[in-house]
C-alpha cells in the first residue's frame, strides 16, 4: 500500500506541490489528470526520489516502509517502477545489457541471486513480443535513436521484465498510434494483479478506457482538487477543467 | 673537441677502474642510486650483455646528458630528481612480499575480488610467494613449445640479446631512435627489462601474446624495452599490462615499444594499463612516461593500438604509427580515466608516408575529480602519400564540475590529395541518465560504469575478449566516488 500524506515539494527553491494526499491500495489502479504543469511529473519523481526534488512537508511510505529515506535505487527495490514521461537515451549502453544489469541488481537488493544469462534471454524475448518490440531494438542502445512511440513501447518492455509491484507511468500513452496504444494497455493490464498497484498520469481520457481505473484523481496547482471513479474522466472529457470548475489557481 | 673525447677517455679509463671496484658489487641486489656510466655498465654486467649492447647503452646515456626534460604536455609535477632513483634491482625475492593475503592492502584485496580474479592470482599479484609460480612456469613452457613449433620467438629482451643478436642489432632503435625524445634515450641507456617477438613469414600466431605468461621471471620493470618482429604475411595480437592493479614500488616508468610490420603483415597491440593513482589527495601515484611507434614498412600492413589508461599518477604517452608501405593502416583506439588529481596528457601520431594509407583515430577521455585529461594528436601527410584519409573521433566525458578535458589536434597536410576528418565532442554524464538507471535499480557506481563503458563502447569492442571483460570492469572500479 502507498500512502502520501500532505506532501509538499520544492524544485529550485519554488514549492510545485503544495499538500497532496493520496493512498493506493494493493491491487487498485488510480489515474491522475490535470493541467499541463499541475505538478503530476513532480509528484512521480518525487515518489521515486529524483535529486533536486526537495521534500519540505509530510510523507511518502510504501508496504510501511518510509520511501522518504531511501535511494532511488532502493525504492526500486522495494518494487517501485517509473515509466518515464521523456525515456533518457543512454549511448552504447544495449537495452538488453541495461536491462539485465538493472534486474539483477534488483534481484540482489532482496536477496536473490542473478537471472541465469539464458533464462533472461528468454525472459526478454517473451515480453518484447507480447508488446510486440521487434527482437532487433533489444540489441540497439537504450533509447538512441528511438522514435517517441518507439521509446513509450521500450518503457513497457522494462516495465514488464522488471515486474514491478507499484508502477507509476507518466503519460505512457501519449505519442502512441492507435494499435500501440492497445498494445501498451495490454501490457498494462497484464501487469494488474490483487498485488500490484498501478498509477497512471494521463491527460487522454481514451487510455482509461483500455485500462479502466478504479479511481481518478484531478490534479490542479500542485494539490489533488478532485477524485472520482472513471466517470469523472468521461465528464471532464466532455467539459475540459474549466468546465468542472478547475482553473490554474483552483487552490 | 679533442678536449671532449680525451675527457671522455679519461672517463672512460677512471671508470674502468671503477667497474673493478664494482665486481663484489655486482654481487648484490642494486646498483647504487643515482645514474652514470658505472651504473649502466653495472646493468649490462648483470645482464651479461654483449659488448656492442654495452656500447649502445654509453652512447645513449651521453645522448640523454645533452638532452632536456620536455614540458610542452599539460602535465605538472614536481621535478624528478634522475640521481636519487634506484636503476637497478634484482627481481624481488619471497621474503620481502607479503607472507599471506592476510598481509596485504585489504583496500586492494577488494579491488581484486570485483574484478573476479582468482585467489591464488590475487596471491602472485600482491607479490605473496605461493606455488602458482610453478603452475604459470608450466603454463609458460607449454606456450613456449607452441610457439616455438610455429617458428615464432617470444622471450626476455635479455635472452634476446644473448640468442638473437643479429635482429637485436638490425630492429633495436630502428623505429624509435635513442634520441627520439628524453625518456626514450633515458630507457635506451638504462632498460632492464622487455619483450622480444618475432613472427616468421606467413604465420598466424595461434594465441595472443601476454607478458602475463614470462610473470614469473618479469617483475614489471621500471624501464621496459618491447620490440615486435611481424615478418611478411603474419599476424599477431599482443596483450600488455594487467587490468589487476600490481604491486610496483617505482615511482617512475619510461618504457619504449618498437614495432615493425612487413608486407601484408599485422599487429594488434592492446594495453590496460592501471598501476597505482595515488591517492584522493593526489599523493604517491607512478609517473608513466612511454614512447610506443610502430613501422608499417610493408604495403598493405597494419598496426593497431588499443589502449585503456586507468592508473597513474601523470600518463604522458603518444603511441604512434609510420605508414611507410603503400597501402599500410594504421589505427589508434583509446580510453583514458582519470579521477581524484590524476593527469594524462596521451593521443597518438600518424605519419603518412606511404601511398593510399589510411588511419582512424578513436579517443574517449573520461575525467572525474580534480583531474585534468588531454588528448594531444598529429596527422601528418608528407608530399609523396597519395590519397591519404584519415578519420579522427575524439570524445570527452566530464563528471563533475572541477576536473577538464583538452583535446589538442594537429594536423599537417603536405598532399593535396589528402582528406582528413576530424570530429570531436565533450559531454557529462547528465543527472537525468543516471536518475533513469537508478529508478530501475542501479545502484550509484553500477550506473556509472555503465553509462561509462557505453561511451567506451567502440574502442572497448576492439579489445581481445577476455581482456575486454576485464577491463569494463576495471572502468567501474577507477571511477569509484566520482559521483553522489
Ligand atoms: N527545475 C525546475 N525549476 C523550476 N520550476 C520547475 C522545475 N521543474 C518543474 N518546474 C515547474 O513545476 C511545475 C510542475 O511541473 P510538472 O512537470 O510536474 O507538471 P506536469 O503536471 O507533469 O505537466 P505536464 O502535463 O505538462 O507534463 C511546472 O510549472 C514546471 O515549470
Ligand atoms: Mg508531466
Amino acid at each position: 500500500m502507498l500512502e502520501i500524506k500532505n506532501l509538499h515539494v520544492s524544485v529550485g527553491g519554488k514549492e510545485i506541490l503544495k499538500g497532496v494526499n493520496l493512498t493506493m491500495k494493493s491491487g487498485e489502479v488510480h489515474a491522475i489528470m490535470g493541467p499541463n504543469g499541475a505538478g503530476k511529473s513532480t509528484l512521480s519523481y518525487a515518489i521515486c526520489g529524483k535529486d533536486g526534488y526537495e521534500i519540505t512537508e509530510g510523507t511518502v511510505t510504501y508496504n510501511g516502509k518510509d520511501l522518504l529515506d531511501m535511494e532511488p535505487d532502493q525504492r526500486a527495490g522495494e518494487g517501485l517502477f517509473l515509466g518515464f514521461q521523456y525515456p533518457v537515451e543512454i549511448p552504447g549502453v544495449s537495452n538488453m545489457n541495461f536491462l539485465r544489469s538493472a534486474l539483477n541488481s534488483q534481484r540482489r537488493y532482496r536477496g536473490g541471486k542473478d537471472m541465469p544469462a539464458v533464462e533472461f534471454l528468454k525472459l526478454v524475448r517473451a515480453k518484447a513480443k507480447e508488446l510486440d518490440m521487434d527482437a532487433e531494438m533489444l540489441k540497439r542502445p537504450v533509447n538512441v535513436g528511438f522514435s517517441g512511440g518507439e521509446k513509450k513501447r521500450n518503457e513497457m518492455v522494462q516495465m514488464a521484465v522488471l515486474n514491478p509491484s507499484l508502477a507509476v507511468l507518466d503519460e505512457t500513452d501519449s505519442g502512441l498510434d492507435i494499435d500501440a496504444l492497445k498494445v501498451v494497455s495490454d501490457g498494462i493490464n497484464r501487469l494488474r494483479s490483487p498485488e500490484n498497484s498501478i498509477l497512471m498520469i494521463t491527460h487522454y481520457q481514451r487510455l482509461l478506457d483500455y485500462v479502466v481505473p478504479d479511481f481518478v484523481h484531478i490534479m490542479a496547482d500542485g494539490k489533488i482538487v478532485r477524485t472520482g471513479d472513471k466517470t469523472l474522466a468521461i465528464d471532464l472529457e466532455e467539459k475540459g477543467y474549466v468546465g468542472l470548475g478547475i482553473t490554474e489557481n483552483a487552490a | 673537441m679533442v678536449a671532449t673525447k680525451e675527457a671522455q677517455q679519461t672517463v672512460e679509463e677512471v671508470s674502468g677502474e671503477y667497474k673493478y671496484g664494482f665486481v663484489t658489487e655486482i654481487e648484490t641486489e642494486k646498483a647504487p642510486k643515482g645514474l652514470n656510466e658505472d651504473v649502466i655498465r653495472f646493468i649490462s654486467a648483470k645482464k651479461k650483455e654483449p659488448e656492442w649492447l654495452l656500447a649502445w647503452r654509453l652512447k645513449a646515456y651521453a645522448k640523454w646528458l645533452t638532452m632536456e626534460e620536455p614540458t610542452w604536455a599539460m602535465v605538472d609535477y614536481p621535478k624528478i630528481d634522475f640521481q636519487d632513483i634506484y636503476y637497478y634491482a634484482a627481481p624481488k625475492s619471497a621474503e620481502d612480499g607479503p607472507k599471506s593475503l592476510e598481509d596485504v592492502d585489504p583496500e586492494l584485496l577488494r579491488t581484486y575480488e570485483k574484478l573476479g580474479i582468482s585467489l591464488k592470482e590475487q596471491e602472485v599479484l600482491s607479490g605473496v610467494a605461493v606455488d602458482i609460480v610453478f603452475d604459470s612456469v608450466s603454463v609458460a613452457t607449454t606456450f613456449r613449445k607452441k610457439l616455438k613449433e610455429a617458428g615464432i620467438i617470444f622471450c626476455s629482451i635479455s635472452e634476446a640479446a644473448h640468442d638473437y643478436p643479429e635482429m637485436m642489432k638490425k630492429y633495436l632503435g630502428s623505429v624509435v631512435p635513442v634520441a627520439d625524445n628524453y625518456y626514450s634515450a633515458l630507457n635506451s641507456a638504462v632498460f632492464t627489462d622487455g619483450t622480444f617477438v618475432y613472427i616468421p613469414k606467413g604465420v598466424r600466431c595461434p594465441m595472443e601474446l601476454s607478458t602475463y605468461f614470462r610473470i614469473n621471471e618479469a617483475n614489471t620493470g621500471q624501464f621496459e624495452r618491447t620490440i615486435i618482429i611481424a615478418d611478411e604475411g603474419s599476424y599477431v595480437s599482443y596483450l600488455e599490462g594487467c587490468t589487476a592493479p600490481q604491486r610496483d614500488e617505482n615511482q617512475l616508468h619510461a618504457a619504449v615499444v618498437e614495432l615493425v610490420t612487413h608486407d601484408d603483415a599485422e599487429i594488434k597491440y592492446s594495453t590496460v594499463q592501471n598501476w597505482y593513482p595515488g591517492d584522493k589527495d593526489g599523493k604517491g601515484g607512478i609517473y608513466n612516461f612511454v614512447t610506443k611507434r610502430g613501422a608499417c614498412r610493408g604495403k598493405n600492413s597494419k598496426i593497431s593500438w588499443t589502449q585503456v589508461e586507468t592508473g597513474s599518477a601523470i600518463t604522458w604517452k603518444y603511441p604512434s604509427c609510420l605508414l611507410i608501405g603503400d597501402n599500410s593502416v594504421g589505427e589508434f583506439y583509446s580510453v583514458a580515466i582519470t579521477n581524484n588529481y590524476q593527469q594524462a596528457d596521451t593521443g597518438t601520431k600518424m605519419i603518412h608516408i606511404g601511398k593510399n594509407t589510411s588511419s582512424t583515430i578513436i579517443s574517449k577521455g573520461i575525467s572525474a575529480g580534480k583531474s585534468q585529461a588531454t588528448y594531444r594528436g598529429l596527422v601528418k601527410v608528407l608530399p609523396g602519400a597519395e590519397n591519404a584519409r584519415n578519420f579522427t573521433q575524439c570524445d570527452s566525458l566530464l563528471i563533475g564540475d572541477l576536473c577538464g578535458a583538452h583535446t589538442v589536434p594537429y594536423i599537417e597536410i603536405k598532399n593535396p590529395t589528402a582528406q582528413v576528418e576530424h570530429e570531436a565532442t565533450t559531454s557529462k554524464i547528465s543527472d537525468e541518465q543516471l536518475f533513469y538507471c537508478l529508478q530501475r535499480g542501479l545502484e550509484v557506481e553500477d550506473a556509472v560504469a555503465l553509462i561509462v563503458n557505453g561511451f567506451c563502447k567502440d574502442v572497448m569492442q576492439n579489445l581481445p575478449m577476455e581482456f575486454a571483460v576485464e577491463a569494463q570492469k576495471l572502468l567501474g572500479i577507477s571511477l569509484e566516488g566520482s559521483v553522489g
